[in-house]
């Protein structure tokens, strides 16, 4: 099972991938928490949020995350995909689930997951990661925190310099 | 001017630790070349023919004298001596080793410079009138707004990975100096019906091969809602711009294919559903940052030196400067200094570390300390009393900056071309070079008035040929460099693409031609007419012909 990256405002943790991502077309496995697509909870969405087990669904680049909004309170989390780390739409995913769709769950970074991106991605609202270059949480972490200010308000909440209270 | 405080500087030292530690693991080879080119980049150093090259920032063109100093002293230590003023206000220095990267970014840091954001598929520089906070023109000043924009699109973690690269002009006065219509947005600060100050906002302009005069999208956008409706314009590019092919990532692509009000629309619906009060600077940011723009330091002078008529009647190099370097100031008694890169011996927009130096303790003499980089690849000295014009001009011309040709013929911008870019097909600098030598004679020079030439050694157009009144182009036919020339273009507030002239060039025929196509316009000009505005009214026929005369 793959390593997750929970992290949080006192630092990150690795604890263990407890999701099966269901590949579209491929049976669920019985008893076992998922991450499905969106095609596949729109069409198929009740019987899986009703069989007990924790669901999550995973956004494509392409997709549009407002498609969720209805299904969100009943989710466990969203996996925004990043195919290559320079594909740049999971950031608005991100940010427009924790600003504007007010998801309070795991948004989980998957794919081309890198220590370099672990900073722009906890500012848009990311909160677990599956690395795909084998950072270990205290990398990660430091990767993560090493700014001590920002300059824009984003869906991670901090404060930025303009509204820090040490501003000339 | 602005002035970084404890935090603005305790931000730029996290990101060159940052940088340090990286370049650290490339040399140790825990990073490999693929690994780390994302990683320099996003610190402005690229890979080019001969060697790295650093990209420095300078926020809206704006650099104080210490700031000069240092970069002068980069180019002595770490470079061959010179830097590389860009069209986008930035330093480029060509012949940067890897190792002396760190040093030089903290070397940077210390006078509150920095590399962020000079390359990579982010929101670049914003670029802003050189003139600002100088010129009676401007409808207010347009760098609390870029200076609002640097710190808003400073990391910003939504927009760091967008489809490609996004440039952002503010224009504040009627004659636009931003080039504000080729930007991914250029803005232009107005007034609406009833005073408030707001933005025009045009969004898809740009060059390279598909050039594009970007287009209106909204007339007035309130000036405090600046940052959600720029959140929006983002929003919308970073979801709907094409990742497929890096030459249809632009939004300049996008708002075409969609059409600008479709766009437009969209980006209302964005923008309407953004929370104000969050992404929206509060009012005692935009005062702080106001404040900190309130010139210092300028006296109350009469309208007139008289001191500076007389040495201006006494010396016709001085007053030949005063013409075309020379120009109002909104404060009696000072003038706006234009300082020419482009001496015709020179390389357009170098300037060596003794220049550099020159400039800087000028500046302090004589400009209040501000110097400000100009998209045309010259320096302005901002505020400087006329009556110290005589000595300023001095002490210009005692380091070879005292070239009067701004707007002029000679006032080329080029590209680095084959000279130092691993892409171009031509090189751009001598041809630049052909066209000044031809043209050394002031007097005709003068004659000819305004004319804007741009050259580029390939069809990225960093030397923005496309708006060019007369635009030459680097084309590689056969493995032999030729050129084509296109007229009609401009980069300013009546933006146009220039139109192809005829078959391509060798590189002696080009500075001939450009010859032929100013006595075609000598000849047909009414009035006061500007080549561009000739060419407009009499079109392309008559110049072709007389360039083409030899092919019949
Ligand atoms: C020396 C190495 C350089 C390389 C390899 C290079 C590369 C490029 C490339 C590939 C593009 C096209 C980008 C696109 O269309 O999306 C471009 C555009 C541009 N570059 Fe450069 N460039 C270099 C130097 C410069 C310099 C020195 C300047 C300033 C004098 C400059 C200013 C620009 C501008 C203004 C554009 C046009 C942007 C637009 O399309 O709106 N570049 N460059
Ligand atoms: S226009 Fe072409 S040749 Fe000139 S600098 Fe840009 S990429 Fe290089």
């Amino acid at each position: 099972m793959s390593t997750l990256i929970k992290y949080t405002a006192n630092g990150a943790t690795e604890i263990e991938n407890a999701f099966v991502s269901v590949v579209d077309g491929e049976p669920v496995p019985q008893g076992a928490d998922i991450i499905v697509s969106l095609g596949r909870i729109k069409a198929e969405g009740e019987a899986l949020l009703a069989s007990g087990v924790r669901v999550g669904v995973q956004i494509e680049p392409a997709e549009a995350v407002e498609d969720l909004a209805e299904l969100l309170p009943r989710l466990a989390l969203v996996a925004v995909a990043f195919p290559k780390f320079r594909d740049g739409r999971a950031y608005t995913s991100a940010t427009l689930l924790r600003q504007r769709l007010g998801f309070n769950g795991e948004v989980r970074a998957v794919g081309d997951v890198l220590r370099e991106q672990a900073y722009v991605m906890t500012r848009c609202g990311i909160d677990a990661f599956v690395p795909a270059d084998g950072s270990s949480a205290a990398e990660w972490s430091r990767a993560a925190g090493h700014f001590r200010h920002v300059y824009q308000t984003a869906a991670d909440g901090r404060t930025p310099a303009h509204a820090e209270p040490g501003r000339r | 001017m602005y002035r970084y405080d404890a935090i603005d500087k305790e931000f730029l030292t996290d990101r060159s630790n940052e940088f340090r530690h990286q370049v650290g693991r490339r040399l140790a080879g825990e990073l490999s070349e693929d690994q780390f080119k994302p990683l320099r980049l996003m610190n402005g150093l690229y890979l080019q023919l001969h060697a790295y090259m650093l990209r420095v920032c300078i926020p809206y063109g704006t650099l104080n004298v210490a700031q000069v100093r240092r970069l002068a002293w980069i180019a002595r230590t770490y470079d061959k001596g010179y830097g590389h003023f860009t069209t986008r206000q930035n330093i480029q220095f060509h012949w940067v080793k890897l190792r002396d990267a760190p040093d030089i970014l903290d070397a940077l840091a210390e006078v509150d410079l920095h590399a962020i954001q000079t390359s990579g598929n982010c929101i670049r520089n914003t670029t802003s009138d050189p003139r600002a906070g100088a010129t009676a023109e401007e409808i207010d000043d347009p760098r609390v707004w870029s200076e609002a924009i640097r710190q808003w699109s400073t990391l910003h973690p939504e927009f760091s990975y967008l489809p490609r690269k996004f440039k952002i002009a503010v224009t504040a006065s009627a004659k636009d100096r931003t080039a504000a219509r080729v930007h991914d947005i250029g803005l232009a600060l107005c007034r609406g019906r009833d005073g408030t100050l707001g933005f025009e906002v045009m969004v898809g302009g740009g060059m390279g091969r598909t050039p594009f005069i970007g287009q209106t999208i909204k007339e007035f956008l309130p000036a405090t809602r600046l940052l959600s409706y720029l959140e929006a314009v983002l929003r919308v590019y970073n979801r709907a711009g094409r990742r497929d092919n890096i030459y249809k990532a632009r939004i300049k692509i996008l708002v075409s294919s969609l059409g600008a009000e479709e766009f437009g629309r969209q980006v209302e619906e964005e923008w309407a559903q953004i929370d104000a009060a969050r992404a929206d600077l509060p009012d005692t940011e935009l005062a702080r940052i106001r404040a900190a723009f309130i010139q210092p330091g300028l006296e109350v002078l009469p309208p007139v030196s008289d001191s500076y008529e007389a040495a201006r009647a006494a010396n016709l190099a001085l007053a030949r400067f005063a013409r075309n370097n020379v120009s109002a100031h909104k404060a009696p008694g000072y003038a706006i200094v234009d300082v020419s890169l482009k001496a015709h011996d020179a390389t357009p927009g170098d300037a060596n570390s003794d220049q550099l130096e020159a400039i800087a303790d000028l500046a302090e003499r004589f400009s209040l300390g501000d110097i400000r980089v100009t998209h045309e690849q010259n320096l302005v000295l901002p505020h400087v009393k006329q009556s110290d014009l005589p000595a300023l001009f001095e002490g210009l011309v005692a380091v070879g900056l005292a070239t009067p040709n701004i707007n002029l013929v000679s006032d080329i911008i080029a590209c680095p071309g084959l000279d130092y870019c691993a892409l171009a097909n031509a090189r751009a600098i001598p041809v630049a070079q052909s066209i000044a030598q031809r043209f050394l004679d002031a007097d005709r020079a003068e004659l000819v008035g305004e004319l804007k030439i741009k050259i580029s050694g390939c069809i990225n157009a960093c030397g923005h040929h496309h708006v060019g009144h007369i635009g030459i182009l680097g084309v590689d036919k056969k493995g032999e460099e030729y050129y084509q020339l296109t007229l009609g273009g401009s980069g300013a507030e009546d933006a146009s693409i220039g139109k192809i002239l005829g078959p391509g060039l060798n590189a002696d025929q080009v500075a001939p031609a450009v010859d032929r196509l100013v006595e075609v316009y000598l000849a047909e000009r009414q009035g006061e007419e500007r080549f561009l505005d000739t060419y407009r009214r009499i079109g392309m026929t008559p110049f072709k012909e007389a360039v083409y005369v030899d092919a019949h």
